[in-house]
């Protein structure tokens, strides 16, 4: 009985010590399970929230639906995890999830120290204050003594300090874990400016009690390039994520729309024949179907689309394009040719 | 000869492996072995796998600079303090509340216990509503319930309540009082003083208990101890030339400056962790006061002691040997509870520890940390009530 015990129990420890370091590559895995499970936001409108009837929407969100399109032909097969900022990196590194598109910074420390990778930026943010009207404050330079709402765990919450120290000025954080608390408790009054994204800033003044007594402060203090994570060391797998990120951009610039991918196919401009797989063998090349960004712009639409759908003009959040543009018109979105 | 040789009478030969003390000593060995195998196993598989995942690992971190703010610390924590320094100012924020946490909720504690126990209809009734409605509600709805239903509505900076006009605000903001500033002098004299004091009231003690045996005149020992305490530090401060200077918070563009301030995130952790530890706390004492036997106070009452005395000479002192182990697990409790702070945002050590975690990355090392910190804390509280416990317990005369 007991040298049964023994063994079984030397078994174990040796068995987990083996189950841990083996591992497939997370593009086979995802194939065999038959959905993709991508980290997201709790609730942040535009980028990541459940609409009423409990389907996620927003530009991370669209993001991963564009990967499993691109695996699947079917933006559905796709499971949201909602983390903090504070569960995300672990989330992740354990394998609880197979990407994070959580509007994440992509900072040095991150991409070489959490033993992930950046697979490029989806949305080029700032860090800005949002303020009440009624403090009469037109300048985030005025804001010395202030209380600042902030959520832990974010590379704002080091921004905030390095400005606040930079300038010589005093304040007061207040930390939260989740959005939601920061939010409430800036609106309850607890904090004189809420600090975070400037996206997030227009997203979360949509959720105040009276969206219109608050105005977002036109210093940017900070460079927040957001975009998807995988895991490092799955080549296979960075790369899926990375050219789906590519191939949307490339759609845009292309002119290649949901509504017109199919007249599209029949076009003889060689580049757009590389996109939808007409010619050459790219998506067989990153372990997909060469039909791979056909499915992709079909059912998600172009990186532009989906940005005017969810954070841009056909959106409540109104956001202009300006450095998310594509090059060719004075922004920062560039993607590496297919070819 | 055979006899003298052999095993004693009565006493079977054995061999080695069936005598039941090696074969103990084998078993204890294997399991030992075991164990430290099993240890060894985990840290080194989780070693190895972070290893092979690219990810950081070690206490390094701890020395590198943190580059966020922490809102209430009460050791200096300046702004390129290290990762080390935030945790040890999470720390702090801990001990603070929990020690104020468990004073608080002992008098909760007793003064409930007592009550639930009073000849007094509505008084018993109270204190019974108390227990039964704060022990039955989760700690932390109770925590939401200080920080949003009680400190939340409570008015903006530019209309603070002000108790005393211009010096005492409390806002949402927090409860802001004067800054106190001592010279050195004055902090040092009354700080010997005190120490003084405390000298003289155990010497008083000591000759008034020898008065009381020779003469059995009793002494108001309380009531002189208290002047004592008071007066010495007083006396000390007259004599350096009164070396205490008040300086009024004052009011700014966003929050009221200067002054010193108590934060309400902390103001909803301490009265919740007080209120609710203090109603497990009250049915202990009311458990340990109905443990002593009736027939010691009748027995009290006949030699003629005064109720007060009664309770301060017969009862308490017995009921101590009931109430304190359990006691002991109350403070534990409410220690632990405390890191319940996250969830109102009070920077306790789970909250910049985590705060750390996410800014590292290394959240093995950061558990690693507070796992080690929580049961130091919990093993020190323990040792002193274990000490306390002995001190209070039956001694054989």
């Amino acid at each position: 009985m007991k040298t049964k015990f023994v063994t079984a129990a030397l078994g174990a420890v040796l068995g987990f010590a083996a189950a841990t370091t083996a591992s497939a590559g997370t593009l086979d895995d995802v194939k065999t399970k038959g959905f993709l499970q991508c980290g997201s936001n709790t609730g942040l409108t535009g980028f990541a929230q459940p609409d009423t009837s409990g389907n996620w929407t927003g530009l991370d969100v669209e993001m991963c639906r564009a990967i499993a399109a691109a695996i699947f032909n079917d933006p559905n097969k796709v499971k949201f995890t909602p983390l903090t900022a504070k569960e995300r990196f672990t989330a992740l590194q354990s394998g609880e999830v197979d990407l994070l598109v959580r509007n994440t910074t992509w900072t040095m420390s991150r991409d070489t120290s959490l033993g992930l990778k950046f697979a490029g930026v989806n949305y080029y943010d700032g860090q800005g204050f949002m303020v009440r009207k009624s403090l009469n404050v037109t300048s985030a330079l005025n804001l010395s003594g202030a209380s600042v709402c902030v959520q832990t765990g974010t590379t704002t919450e080091l921004n905030l300090a390095d400005f606040f120290r930079s300038k010589g000025m005093k304040y007061e954080p207040v930390v939260f874990e989740k959005s939601d608390e920061v939010n409430k408790a800036y609106d309850s009054g607890r904090c004189d400016a809420f600090t975070t994204d400037a996206s997030g800033l227009y997203s979360e003044r949509l959720k105040m009690t009276n969206p219109g007594d608050h105005i977002v402060l036109p210093e940017i203090i900070s460079k927040e390039p957001l975009g998807p994570l995988v895991r490092q060391g799955d080549d296979a797998w960075f790369n899926v994520v990375k050219w789906t990120l590519n191939a949307m951009l490339t759609a845009e610039e292309l002119g290649v729309t949901k509504a017109n991918v199919d007249e599209m196919l029949n076009s003889t401009n060689p580049d757009i024949r590389r996109l939808l797989g007409k010619e050459g063998k790219y998506g067989e090349g990153i372990g997909l179907s060469n039909a791979w960004a056909y499915q992709i712009v079909k059912h998600v639409g172009n990186y532009g689309e989906s940005f005017e759908r969810t954070v841009g003009q056909g959106s409540p959040l109104k956001i202009a394009r300006g450095v998310n543009a594509l090059w060719s018109k004075g922004g920062l979105m560039y993607a590496p040719p297919i070819r | 000869m055979a006899l003298a040789d052999g095993p004693a009478a009565g006493e079977a030969k054995v061999v080695w492996y069936n005598d039941p003390v090696v074969r103990g000593r084998i078993f204890q060995g294997l399991t030992l072995a075991f164990v430290v195998f099993l240890t060894w196993g985990i840290i080194h598989n989780t070693a190895v796998n972070l290893q092979s995942r690219n990810i950081a690992q070690g206490f390094g971190f701890l020395s590198t600079t943190a580059g966020f703010d922490i809102a209430q610390s009460l050791i200096s924590y300046p702004q390129d303090a290290d990762y080390g320094r935030a945790i040890l100012v999470g720390l702090v924020n801990t001990v603070l509340v929990a020690v104020l946490g468990v004073i608080l909720a002992t008098i909760f504690g007793f003064i409930g216990g007592v009550a639930r126990l009073s000849s007094n209809y509505v008084v018993r009734k109270l204190a019974t509503s108390y227990v039964e409605i704060v022990r039955n509600v989760p700690l932390l709805l109770q925590i939401f319930f200080w920080y949003f239903g009680v400190l939340r509505v409570l008015p903006g900076p530019r209309d603070s309540i002000q108790p005393i006009p211009g010096w005492i605000f409390l806002n949402n903001r927090g409860l802001i009082m004067p800054q106190v500033t001592m010279t050195k002098l004055t902090a040092d004299a009354m700080f010997y003083a005190v120490l003084a004091a405390i000298v003289a009231i155990l010497v008083l003690r000591s000759v008034f208990r020898k008065l009381q045996e020779r003469t059995g005149t009793q002494a108001p020992v309380f009531l002189i101890s208290l002047a004592v305490l008071i007066a010495f530090p007083v006396v000390a401060y007259l004599a350096t030339g009164a070396g205490i200077t008040l300086t009024a918070p004052a009011k700014s563009t966003f929050n009221i400056t200067g002054g010193t301030r108590v934060i309400p995130e902390f103001m909803a952790l301490l009265m919740a962790l007080a209120f609710y530890t203090g109603a497990f706390i009250a049915e202990i004492v009311r458990a340990g006061i109905l443990a002593v036997s009736h027939g010691q106070t009748e027995a009290a009452s006949s030699l003629g002691l005064k109720p007060n005395n009664i309770l301060r000479l017969v009862v308490v002192p017995q009921a101590l040997r009931v109430i304190i182990p359990p006691l002991t697990s109350q403070y534990l409790n409410l220690t632990k509870n405390s890191s319940l702070a996250v969830a109102v945002g009070y920077p306790d050590l789970v909250s910049t520890g985590g705060t750390v975690l996410n800014q590292t990355g290394q959240a093995v090392e950061v558990i690693a940390i507070w796992m080690v910190i929580y049961l130091g804390t919990s093993l020190t509280t323990s040792a002193f009530m274990n000490w306390y416990n002995a001190k209070m317990a039956i001694r054989e005369r």
